[in-house]
């Protein structure tokens, strides 16, 4: 759009939305939204309403994540505006790019404690990568072209943009820009190349190499020149829960995930590195265990695109900073270039004899367990994308699911945000509504979003919940019986719901599950039925998540809490 | 160990709640904040004081970097550059201190910019050392009320810190 085209601010918020190439939108209307909404009654904008905000957010961090494109949602003022917080907090931790909008009281009333008025931009300042209030109409476009650049280039991370009623109702000669200009923010794309010659060096010079590799894999779109640098080297590879389908867990490579619940061979390939290539990871305390003891004889070479995560919890030798796509494709080459080759089979030959002797692994028996679910809707639907919950039920996810594309696993690493499941899924269905989207959920997790099974069937968005339900609020369970004596204050949950007849209210599918041999046709059903679907999997209460290092262990003091029943 | 940082952020609303905030969130000490617009009226100027070791002065000066509305950060090298406080002071006087008040505000080049009958008010401006020597010796007189600014610093010489 060349031309100048007078129109109010919320004709103006939808142009750009439509410049931005938006598809959808997910949010809930509000008195100060009124004029927006007004527009969006008849935009080819899509927009889902949901149930509760904070479904909204979740939802378009889902489909960030299972697309890569910026997901959007809105809210009104005041409380529609905070029950975006936890959303917001999520997607900022897990960098992932959303453009939050919310409504204001018009600007004269701004700071006198109007109805429905909270300072967002306030209370969101630090869980996003930026925010803005637009305090004039003719400031809308620009800010909003700059807030899809920031969410989307460099760390992508949440933008929140507050909207006045006022504004919304000014007029503009609307104009979207083509370019944004910001002195403040240009973000380090390219790898230094002497930082990454000294990283080939060291990597040709070592024996024992892993490959320590995040969610800046899935977001720098830098699985296959991942899988290539894997392989040239011949060095195995550890994917963090933020990381799961960047490189395949089919690979004879891949180790599984590291830190607390990791596999035993991917902690003890890390203790007993000699070079560990960082990339794409921020060395989190789940992952690094007690920070003194990790790695303890590796030389690090960290490659991450935010300049502000090297050394920030282990001191780094080699930092390079730039987008992982373009620096691992160099250093491969460099590494190609050389004349020096890197040997490394004896220490591939000792990894595959942990691989042997320590297989992530739990007690079978006639007893419906959790892990047995994962693997079967592995081996019935692999080609799923798998959403989850925050606890046992994601663990197990992670475990048992063999992820082999970026972009198929979704889950809230970094915030650990429980409810996140159910409506992410439903974000990531809308952008791919011909793949299977399964939400793996606990009985606790699911309740804090249910009211979503609304959505999804008045929408027509079949995902399917597949609710482990062990009557506990799983995991915190399992740290009171290892920690805390057995003593499971408030953690018992069991005959909260009948999850069949909740489905059943809203409209939805609802199936339940007791017997191993029900797994397959359950599945089956759900899928077939093309209906959003709840499965309540009434497994063995007590199962734990193995292994696991306590906190504060070092990652190779790794326990067994296989449950024998 | 303390550093000077100058640092040019964007003159708009709400910038220096990002910085402040920036600064609490993450466990960091600010000594002093002064905060002016420049020669670009689109462009204040923060110098901020921070206690912390080269690790923190690093984490800082990145987490800084990754505000939207941070320009550029320059961590001052307190060899090649100059700082300055501004401070008042307000004075208990009688007949017989004046003049000595008026010897000490001599020798420290600073000024008396308000005279009333019981008290005075002394200007001064210079390092933080010096302020606070002028300030020990006015505390014999009885000091009533002192103002101080934060630090503001520059290069020596040619060396600026301004925008490409």
């Amino acid at each position: 759009m060349s031309k100048k085209t007078r129109m109010t601010g919320a004709k103006a918020f939808v142009e750009s939305l439509r410049a931005e190439n938006v598809e959808v939108i997910f949010g809930y209307p509000g008195g100060v939204l009124l004029p927006i909404y007004d527009e969006l009654f008849d935009a080819d904008v899509k927009h889902i309403l949901v149930r509760h905000e904070q479904a909204a957010v979740h939802a378009a961090d889902g489909y960030a994540r299972a697309t890569g494109k910026v997901g959007v949602c809105i809210a009104t003022s005041g409380p529609g505006a905070t029950n975006l917080v936890t959303g917001i907090a999520n997607a900022y931790m897990d960098s992932v790019p959303v453009v939050a909008f919310t409504g204001q009281v018009p600007r004269p009333m701004i700071g006198n404690d109007a109805f429905q008025e909270a300072d967002i931009t306030g209370i969101t300042l630090p869980i996003t990568k930026h925010n803005y209030l637009v305090q004039d109409v003719n400031d809308l476009p620009r800010i909003i072209k700059e807030a899809f650049h920031i969410a989307s280039t460099g760390r992508q991370g949440p933008v929140l943009i507050d909207l006045p009623k006022d504004v919304t109702t000014d007029e503009i000669d609307f104009e979207y820009p083509e370019k944004v200009e910001l002195r403040g923010y240009k973000p380090v794309i390219r790898g230094h190349k002497n930082q990454v010659k000294r990283a080939a060096h060291i990597i040709l010079n070592s024996s024992n190499p892993v490959l320590y590799v995040g969610g800046g894999i899935i977001s720098g779109d830098a699985s296959k020149e991942l899988l290539e640098l894997a392989q040239t080297i011949n060095a195995p590879v550890t994917t963090t829960l933020m990381g799961k389908g960047g490189f395949p867990d089919t690979s004879p490579l891949c180790l599984g995930m590291p830190g607390m619940h990791g596999t035993k061979y991917a902690n003890f390939a890390i203790q007993e590195s000699d070079v560990l290539i960082a990339i794409g990871v921020r060395f989190d305390d789940r992952v690094t265990g007690k920070v003194d003891s990790f790695a303890p004889n590796a030389k690090v070479i960290h490659i991450d695109i935010d300049p502000a995560e090297i050394s920030k919890n282990v001191r780094v030798d080699i930092p390079v900073v730039g987008s992982a796509k373009s620096i691992i494709k160099m250093l491969t080459e460099f590494i190609k270039e050389s004349k020096q080759k890197v040997d490394t089979s004896p220490w591939i030959d000792k990894v595959n004899t942990w691989k042997t002797q320590y297989p992530i692994h739990y007690h079978t028996d006639d007893k419906l367990k959790p892990q047995y679910i994962i693997e079967q809707i592995n081996e019935m639907y692999p080609d799923s994308i798998i959403v989850t919950e925050v606890g046992q039920n994601q663990m197990w996810a992670a475990q048992y699911f063999k992820f082999t594309k970026p972009r198929t696993f979704i889950s809230s690493g970094g915030l650990g945000t429980m409810g996140y499941g159910f409506p992410a899924a439903m974000g990531a269905k809308m952008a791919y509504p011909k793949k299977i989207v399964f939400d793996i959920a606990g009985d606790g997790s699911f309740q804090m979003n249910s009211q979503e099974l609304a959505t999804v069937v008045v929408n027509d968005i079949p995902v399917i919940v597949a609710i482990l339900n062990n009557g506990y609020l799983g995991m915190v369970r399992q740290w009171q019986e290892l920690f805390f004596d057995h003593r499971y204050s408030h953690t018992t949950i069991s005959n909260s719901v009948d999850f069949v007849k909740l489905a059943e209210a809203y409209g939805a599918l609802g199936l339940r599950v007791t017997e191993p041999d029900q797994v397959g046709p359950a599945l089956k059903q759900a899928v077939d039925s093309g209906r959003p679907t709840v499965i309540d999997f009434v497994v063995e209460s007590e199962e734990n998540v193995s292994p696991m290092v306590p906190a504060g262990a070092a990652i190779n003091e790794i326990l067994d809490l296989e449950v024998k029943s | 160990m303390k550093h000077t940082l100058s640092v040019l952020v964007e003159n708009k609303s709400g910038v220096l709640a990002r910085v402040a905030g920036l600064f609490s969130r993450r466990g960091y000490n600010i000594e002093s904040l002064a905060v002016g617009i420049t020669d670009n009226p689109e462009i204040s100027r923060m110098t901020i004081v921070v206690a912390g070791d080269d690790h923190v002065l690093e984490q800082v000066t990145k987490q800084l970097n990754k505000l939207i509305d941070v320009i550029r950060v320059s961590d001052l090298n307190p060899d090649e550059s100059f700082e300055r406080e501004l401070a008042l002071f307000k004075v208990k006087v009688d007949k017989g201190s004046r003049s000595e008040i008026m010897a000490i505000v001599d020798v420290f080049r600073a000024q008396i910019v308000d005279v009333g009958l019981k008290t005075v008010v002394v200007a001064v401006t210079g390092t933080g050392d010096k302020i606070d020597a002028i300030e020990k010796l006015l505390h014999n007189y009885g000091i009533i009320e002192i103002v101080r600014t934060g630090k503001i610093a520059m290069n020596r010489g040619e060396k600026v810190v301004k925008i490409n």
